[in-house]
């Protein structure tokens, strides 16, 4: 029994992408995580993985073609599931997409998915215009400068989250001294290639609390919020040269700092590289900003839809502060909290942040 | 001897971030504000001297990577003292 490969959305944003090359030939074996495809998007290259093993039967799509989200790539044959999915994100049961009878027989026609299909209709309902002006778009849209085509990303998914998302933030101020002090002593002893990085804690801490504040963890879609099994935390990762892109660390929750390090360090270089992994690309449940040594005390996240919650962490700078009655001088570290008003309200914010500030006071349990 | 650890030096910092040009990198400016070092950076950068120079920078010297000039001093002093400890 066949049944199709086809393109997922690898953004909230993302409605085509442009098949660059084929790693499968017709006949080929392929295993679950294996590169199938590269496509070019908005975020660069991704390499679109396999989800389960299977057996290319025939390659439908040409090198170089610009093909909407949802059209079929190959034709696999294998077991009755789904080929790709994006990431465990995909565990959260994608809702029946709300559209006109004559947008189905357009979108059957055309190719187009209406999966992830911002609608102009009544109740966010699909249109056959809607339809239309996506198959026009994958197109006649030539591959755009990476940079222009990223700002563009950039611009259509924090528009959206300004437009959709009623933002509300919590801060907190964290004495960052014990988690300093365990990592310089866990470091000390320890070549550099087995050394923590301070982000690798913050993110350990945020998505171990997430795993406690699920309200936090999930998607907004036009069914309301629905929270995710798992906690595949998103990171922001700079690129140099300008632009911002945030893949996931799948699991984060589950996986100890020394194996989370490593992994972190792998994202960072393939977002930098513009070669993100399919099942990282877009599957991010909720998402972290840390700027480092940037020197800014805070930052305030703009929420990556359909998300619900954004960490922001500013740089960690010596402050005055007040321990048993007496001033010290210790690292301390600005959290914030971004959330979404229609699923969870600021006092749960402020237990959320709460739940991460402990986390970070006992950093040998992380 | 202190031109091909610079050469050396150089092509490590360019393996760690691909999108620097060796020709282009001014000795004493620090890093971060040439081509947007992030720890991330330094981190990398201190993996590949150790992999590639065999010197083990500990975590509080990696001010000394922050610039080109102040790197290959650091581990001209670096490689001088491990000669002279490993010779008594």
């Amino acid at each position: 029994m066949s049944r199709e490969l086809r393109l997922p959305s690898l953004g909230a944003d993302m409605d085509a992408g442009t098949l660059v090359e084929w790693r499968v030939r017709p006949g080929s074996r392929v295993r679950k995580g294996e590169v199938m495809a590269l496509v070019e998007t908005d975020k660069g290259i991704i390499d679109l993985e396999c989800f389960e093993d299977s057996t290319v039967e025939r390659l439908l799509v040409e090198p170089g073609t610009r093909v909407a989200v949802g059209t079929a790539l190959a034709l696999l044959a294998g077991e009755a599931a789904p080929a790709t999915q994006v990431g465990s994100g995909a565990e959260v049961t994608a809702p029946a997409v709300r559209a006109s009878p004559a947008a189905r027989v357009r979108a059957r026609v055309l190719g187009v998915a209406l999966e992830g299909l911002a609608g102009t209709g009544l109740g966010g309902a699909v249109t056959l215009e809607d339809v239309e002006r996506v198959a026009r778009t994958a197109a006649a849209v030539p591959v755009a400068g990476k940079a222009a085509g990223l700002r563009a990303a950039i611009a259509a998914a924090m528009s959206r989250s300004k437009r959709e998302i009623p933002h509300y933030y919590v801060q907190l101020t964290i004495d960052f001294g014990p988690a300093a002090a365990w990592l310089g002593a866990y470091n000390a002893h320890r070549p550099p290639l087995e050394r923590l990085l301070p982000a690798v804690l913050l993110l350990k801490a945020t998505a171990t609390a997430a795993r406690e504040f699920p309200a936090f963890n999930g998607f907004y879609t036009a069914q309301g919020f629905e929270s995710a099994a798992v906690v595949n935390l998103g990171v922001a990762i700079a690129l140099r040269g300008g632009g911002v892109v945030a893949p996931a660390l799948l699991d984060a929750d589950r996986k100890p700092l020394a194996q989370l390090m490593p992994e972190l360090q792998g994202l960072v270089e393939r977002a930098r590289r513009g070669h993100l992994r399919s099942g990282e690309a877009a599957s991010a449940t909720l998402t972290v900003t840390s700027l480092g040594e940037e020197g800014a005390d805070a930052v305030l996240p703009v929420i990556h839809p359909p998300q619900v919650a954004m960490i922001g962490f500013g740089s960690v700078l010596e402050r005055p502060w007040v321990v048993d009655g007496r001033i010290e001088v210790r690292p301390v570290l600005g959290a914030s909290l971004a959330a979404d008003h229609r699923v969870t309200d600021g006092r749960q914010g402020a237990q959320f942040l709460a739940r991460i500030r402990d986390g970070l006071s006992k950093p040998e349990a992380l | 001897m202190t031109g091909s650890l610079e050469s050396r030096v150089l092509a490590l910092l360019t393996e760690v971030a691909p999108d620097v040009d060796a020709a282009l990198v001014l000795p004493d400016v620090d890093f971060r504000e040439q081509f947007d070092f992030d720890s991330m950076d330094v981190y990398n950068f201190a993996v590949a001297i150790h992999r590639a120079l065999g010197i083990d920078v500990p975590e509080r010297d990696y001010r000394e990577l922050s610039s080109l000039s102040r790197c290959v001093a650091y581990l001209e002093r670096a490689r001088i003292a491990r000669t002279s400890s490993s010779s008594t």
